[in-house]
Order: structure tokens, then C-alpha cells, then sequence
């Protein structure tokens, strides 16, 4: 008998004891649990107050985006104006005084004002954007010339800030924005049910603009379209190439594990300097246009491959050897093993891997700012070598405004930036759904 | 011989007081001949001298043995000794291992697979393996058995491949299970099926030589009885090479066995020969329960 023997009094002493000290550590260990579980609620409760309060902070300041002032007016095309010399050659048509055709219109609802100032500051009353829309409709029907037509059209952003409650009627004349006079004439039209709020269209439909209630968000929407269908057909394809190269083929060596390396590190570089390289070889070496949505996608193809990479080859890690061994034993090749079995199963991973990168290229501003995308441009973009802007970007642009209406513009573009992230995140779920399998 | 850990023990005189069981059984010379015959007289497959190192580790020793035509051969011995390893050099799926090496010569049908010109795809069409875990593709049925004949273009149209698909799991006794649901992923039958699933999909290729790697070890009793007569009945038309911890299993369904120690092949023998007159004291050990 050697002395790790024990008799049966020390076995059941020992056992004993054993009871004793696992009673004794229970209530400790469940404490512990508790707490842990605590924390953990406590941390995710922590991240919904913080999303909670993002989300009510956007979504109040932004909401009221969705409706903007107009005014109704009666007005009168007059050949006067619009055809003095009654040829309706296009090229007159095309450059004449449409704004008088407003401020006539104004000047007949309030007959009385008097005086060069006054007047001015009631023909402030409408948006400057309702000259290009009567011209639109002359344009597209010329016997219009001479008729009345009664229209709603845009009011100024302080007609509006003040029909959405954003300016106190009872502040002093001089801090308010609208003189006592303009109220007076407001409120006149407001009685005749001439100023309303509408949906607003020009929202959704314009581009950039000086004056908040004509600025729109549909350039910086078509250019983030374009910017992104470019980085995705680029970043996609390369990054899971590189991937499954790395992953499937490649010999595991020194230049292996160095490209490795390399690739992680890109990752983590701040996104500017790839706006910055994007500005040295795309636009200086390369010659490709300024402020275009083609560098723009270029520049976030970089600095989305890395994650794109990174994701691709642990989705390829993910799949279970097994698969590789069966598709290899029956005699496939390499290649056929990976495009029949493991790619494909691989792909909701790698997919995942591609939403992240494509999100976070879709919020990125700083690199695109080094390439000239932050000017100011008016026009809808209609190719990938437009000049154009992104929703970020524009965001970045009407924060930076000072008139009080664009700070509704700037919670309003977020919304749209957060509805845009929301299409792509549920894309990708659906696409995902599509290729999961079981094993 | 670097590989050398202990002292040349003499095979006869290997320690014999194993029976607490707790010391690993010891390291045999390198090198050492293997008893019993290791020669066929009809021989699919020949192999003489194989070595394959892990990197360092010399996982295989001087490996010589026949493997005859319409045989199973089993290959039995504790874990760790080589025999999965000797398996895979068969269809070269150890070239997947980027660690792995080689030497020696195997040859099918007189053909070294070890050459140059040797197209890794050929052989593995000619050399179908089967795994210890089930390994059906997340694909259907049907495409599991018809992937095979797809690849290697051995059916010239539809109507041909249904037919295939169909003997090839008729053979594996599996038809009357699935005919109704072919459709079907093949990971959503029972592990039994999975791995007749994955028989078939061997089979449908018309290989000359089936390599089993433990094809029962996750399976119960009634599956592994199932997946034994269906060997049986294989070895009419294949040379099967099964390797198995069960040595139930060698001695039921096996005409040869090859043990295996520690990278050595100790003895080879008819099954009977082995299991009831094993002339190497390893042998004897492990086949009475000694270790492994």
C-alpha cells in the first residue's frame, strides 16, 4: 500500500469536506454570476440610452423635413414680362424676369405697401425658387403666356422656421429674424389660408443650394450612389480574390505572413491618408477628374479592402475542413473545391464582411474632403466623372451653414444617410439568408 | 538514424509487465522489419519504403505493404501510429498539408502516383476515400452522389447521371431511404445515411481502391453493421483499405490486417493469423488489450 491510500475514514472525511467547501463557495460563485450579469445589462441599457438619445435628437430637429412652407399665390403671366415682343422665340422666353411675375403677384395681395424697402422685404416673403419653376412651366407651354394660374409656391426658410414653431413670435423685433411687418403680412396670409405646409419635394429632388429651403439632398444621394457602386465593384471582387489567394493557395512563407501583416496594418490607417494617396495618384498622377464619384470610390476601395480581406479570410477559416478533404477525395481540383464548396459557403461571411466595409465607406467624409467631393454642387450628378458630393459630406457642409434652416437640412440628411444604411444592412441580410446553408 | 529515441530493443524481449497500464507503450527501432508477408500476389497498389515526415516528426517508418485486388485490408494499431497518415499518402491528400513529406514509392497498378507526371485529380478519381466524421457537401442528395460523375464528366447527359445517382446509391444501400427525397440536403439524413451518403458518392466514380478512415467511429452499432455488410459486399468489385479502432470491425469484415505502432508497420498477416496467432509481441499486446 503506498501512501497516496487512504482508509475508508479519510475517504469520507475527504468527501465531507468537499461538500462543506463547495456549500461554502456557492452563494460567492452565484454572486459573482449575478453581478456579471448585471454589468452586462447595465452596458448594453447604457448603449440603447445612448442610440435612444442620438436617434430623438436627429429624428426632432429632422422630422419637420419632410414638410415646408409654401405659399399660394395668383399668378399672371404677362406677355408684358415674360414675351415682351410677342415672338415666343424660346431664347427670350428662356431668360425673362420671371421673378416679377412673383413679386406682381405679391404686390396685388398686399396693395398697400409703399416704399422700395418695404417691398423688398415683402417680395422676401417667396423663395427665389419660384422663378425657375414658372419658368419651367412656360417653357414646357408657351400659351400660358397671358393666362393666371393660381400656384403654390416656396416660401422663404424664415416664413418657414416660423410655421414650424422654430421662431418665438414673442422675442423683440430684433432678435426674431422677421419684423412685426412681415408677421403682420404672415399672418395675413396665413387667414386666407394662402401658407401652408406641404410635403417637401424639393427635399428629395434637388441639389445643393444657398438658400436652405431650395437645398436638397438627392445630389448628395446620387453621389453617394455612385460612389459606393463603385467601391463595391471594385473592394468586392478584389478583396475576396485576395482572400481566397491567400487563404486556399498560398504557400505559408516569409512574403505570405508579411502581406499579412501589412494588411492588418492598412486597416487600422486613419482614412485621410487614403484620401490624401488618392490625391497624389489618382487626380495628380492619373489625371482623373476632381470632386468625382469614380476617385471617391477608388480612394474607399482602399480603405475598405482591408476589412473586406480580413472578414473574406475568416469566413474561408470558418469552413469546416472536412468539406475541403471530401470535395479533394473525390478528385476535384483546387479550384473546383474552392468555387464549388467553399466559396459558397464562405459567402454569407464574407458578405457580412463587405456590409461593414461598404457602411463604413458609405459614412466616410475625411478622405473624400482630400479629393475635392466637399464643393459646393448644385447639379444632380449624372456619371461616375461628375463632380458631386456625398451625405456625409453634405452633412458636414450645411453643419457649417450659418442660416438657421439648414440646421433642419443637416438632422434631415442624416436621416436620409441612416434610411440609405438601413436599405444596405437589410440588402445584406437578405443576400445572406440567400446563401446560408447548414452542415 | 535520428529518429531513433531508445535503445534497439529486441522486439522479443519488449518490456512485458504492461499490465498497469499507465506507461506508453515503448518506441520501437526505427527501421525494423515488419513480420509476416507484406507481398500479394494479384497487388493493386504496392508501396515500398514510405516515410512521411511531419515537418520534424517522422510520422511514418519504412513503410512497406501490397494491397490486393477485391480485399479489405485493415489497418488497426493505437492512435497516433500512422495508419490515417499511411492512408492519405494512398490518394495524396497528405500534398494538403503543406508540412508534409513523402518518400518511398507507391504505385497503382505499377504506376508510381508519386511522379511527376502523376495528375493528382486522376488519382483521387481512381482512389476514392471515405472520413471518419460523415462529410456529405450541403448540397442535396442527389448532387452529393451526381458531383463525382460531374466533375470528372463520366455522364454524357441527364438521363445518365440519374442512373448513376441511382445504382450508385442502390449499391449503397441507401436508394429505398432517399428515392423520395433526393432533393434534400444530404446533412439532414441520420450520421448512418450521411456516411453510406458519402460511400456512394466514392462509389459513383467507379474508383479501383476505397480508402475508410474509421468510417463507423461516430456511427451506433445498427449503422456500423449496415456500413459493414455493405464493405463486404464492395470488395466484390474494390480493393478496400479500412482503417479502424474497432478490432470487432477488422476481424468481421477484413481478409488482411496490418498493424501499426508508432510509425511502424509490425506486422501484417491474414486476419485470422493476427488475431489468433499474432507472432509479434506488439501485436499480441494490443489485440488482448494490453494498450492502445
Amino acid at each position: 500500500m503506498s501512501d497516496t491510500d487512504l482508509g475508508p475514514a479519510a475517504v469520507e472525511n475527504a468527501a465531507k469536506r468537499t461538500r462543506r467547501l463547495v456549500e461554502k463557495s456557492l452563494k460567492r460563485r452565484y454572486r459573482a454570476e449575478r453581478r456579471f450579469r448585471a454589468y452586462g445589462m447595465l452596458a448594453v441599457a447604457l448603449g440603447l440610452v445612448f442610440v435612444g438619445f442620438l436617434f430623438s435628437s436627429i429624428i426632432s430637429t429632422g422630422w419637420t423635413i419632410f414638410q415646408q412652407s409654401y405659399v399660394q399665390l395668383d399668378i399672371r403671366y404677362d406677355a408684358e414680362v415674360v414675351d415682351p415682343a410677342g415672338e415666343r422665340d424660346e431664347q427670350a422666353i428662356s431668360t425673362a424676369d420671371y421673378s416679377a411675375l412673383i413679386k406682381a403677384a405679391l404686390r396685388e395681395r398686399f396693395p398697400d405697401v409703399e416704399g422700395r424697402s418695404e417691398r423688398r422685404s415683402l417680395y422676401g416673403l417667396a423663395s427665389d425658387a419660384g422663378q425657375f419653376e414658372l419658368r419651367e412651366r412656360v417653357m414646357a407651354d408657351p400659351d400660358l403666356i397671358g393666362s393666371t394660374q393660381t400656384l403654390w409656391l416656396l416660401a422663404d426658410d424664415r416664413v418657414d422656421l416660423l410655421m414650424k414653431g422654430k421662431i418665438d413670435r414673442d422675442l423683440p423685433e430684433d432678435q426674431r429674424g422677421l419684423s412685426d411687418q412681415e408677421l403682420g403680412w404672415i399672418d395675413s396670409l396665413l387667414a386666407n389660408g394662402r401658407l401652408d405646409l406641404r410635403f417637401n419635394r424639393a427635399f428629395f429632388t434637388n441639389g445643393d443650394s444657398r438658400e436652405p429651403e431650395q437645398a436638397g439632398v438627392w445630389g448628395a444621394v446620387v453621389g453617394s450612389f455612385f460612389t459606393l457602386l463603385v467601391t463595391l465593384l471594385l473592394s468586392f471582387p478584389i478583396g475576396v480574390a485576395a482572400a481566397v489567394y491567400l487563404e486556399e493557395f498560398a504557400p505559408r512563407n516569409r512574403v505570405t505572413d508579411f502581406i499579412e501583416v501589412n494588411i492588418n496594418n492598412l486597416a487600422a490607417v486613419p482614412s485621410i491618408v487614403f484620401g490624401l494617396l488618392g490625391l497624389a495618384v489618382f487626380i495628380q498622377l492619373f489625371g482623373l477628374p476632381r470632386s468625382a464619384p469614380v476617385v471617391g470610390g477608388l480612394v474607399l476601395t482602399l480603405m475598405t479592402l482591408p476589412t473586406i480581406i480580413i472578414a473574406s479570410r475568416a469566413a474561408l477559416k470558418g469552413v469546416p475542413p472536412s468539406i475541403r478533404e471530401a470535395a479533394l477525395g473525390m478528385g476535384a481540383s483546387q479550384v473546383q473545391t474552392v468555387a464549388h464548396h467553399v466559396l459558397p459557403l464562405a459567402m454569407p461571411g464574407m458578405l457580412t464582411g463587405a456590409i461593414i466595409g461598404m457602411a463604413r465607406a458609405l459614412g466616410e467624409s475625411a478622405p473624400l474632403l482630400m479629393i475635392g467631393m466637399v464643393a459646393f454642387i448644385v447639379d444632380i450628378p449624372g456619371g461616375l466623372t461628375d463632380p458631386s458630393t456625398v451625405l456625409p459630406v453634405q452633412v458636414y457642409l450645411w453643419a457649417d451653414s450659418p442660416e438657421r434652416a439648414f440646421l433642419e437640412r443637416t438632422s434631415g440628411a442624416i436621416l436620409v444617410l441612416l434610411g440609405f444604411l438601413l436599405i444596405m444592412n437589410a440588402t445584406a441580410v437578405i443576400l445572406r439568408q440567400k446563401f446560408e446553408r447548414r452542415w | 538514424m535520428v529518429f531513433v529515441s531508445s535503445a534497439e530493443a529486441s522486439i522479443k524481449t519488449a518490456p512485458a509487465s504492461r499490465a498497469s497500464g499507465s506507461a506508453p507503450p515503448e518506441r520501437t527501432a526505427a527501421g525494423q522489419r515488419t513480420v509476416g508477408d507484406i507481398t500479394v500476389k494479384n497487388p493493386v497498389i504496392v508501396c515500398r519504403d514510405v516515410n512521411v515526415y511531419y515537418g520534424d516528426k517522422h510520422a511514418i517508418r519504412n513503410v512497406s505493404l501490397d494491397i490486393a485486388h477485391n480485399e479489405v485490408i485493415a489497418m488497426i494499431g493505437p492512435s497516433g501510429c500512422g495508419k490515417s497518415t499511411f492512408l492519405r499518402c494512398l490518394n495524396r491528400l497528405n500534398d494538403t498539408i503543406p508540412t508534409a513529406l513523402v518518400s518511398g514509392a507507391i504505385s497503382l497498378e505499377g504506376q508510381d502516383i508519386y511522379d511527376k507526371r502523376q495528375d493528382v485529380v486522376q488519382l483521387r478519381a481512381r482512389v476514392g476515400m471515405v472520413f471518419q466524421k460523415p462529410n456529405p457537401f450541403p448540397k442535396s442528395v442527389y448532387e452529393n452522389v451526381a458531383y463525382g460523375p460531374r466533375i470528372h464528366g463520366l455522364a454524357a447527359d441527364r438521363t445518365e447521371l440519374d442512373e448513376i445517382v441511382q445504382t450508385s446509391l442502390q449499391r449503397a444501400g441507401l436508394w429505398e431511404e432517399v428515392k423520395d427525397r433526393l432533393e434534400q440536403p444530404g446533412t439532414a439524413l441520420s450520421g448512418g445515411q450521411q456516411q453510406r451518403l458519402c460511400i456512394a458518392r466514392t462509389i459513383a466514380v467507379n474508383p479501383e481502391v476505397i480508402l475508410m478512415d474509421e468510417p463507423c467511429s461516430a456511427l451506433d452499432p445498427i449503422a456500423t453493421a449496415r456500413i459493414e455488410d455493405l464493405i463486404d459486399e464492395l470488395k466484390q468489385n474494390y480493393a478496400i483499405c479500412i482503417v479502424t479502432h474497432s478490432m470487432q470491425q477488422a476481424a468481421r469484415v477484413s481478409q488482411r490486417t496490418a498493424y501499426f505502432h508508432l510509425g511502424d508497420l509490425i506486422e501484417v498477416g491474414s486476419t485470422d493469423q493476427i488475431f489468433t496467432n499474432p507472432r509479434h509481441k506488439l501485436t499480441e499486446d494490443y489485440i488482448t488489450g494490453r494498450f492502445g
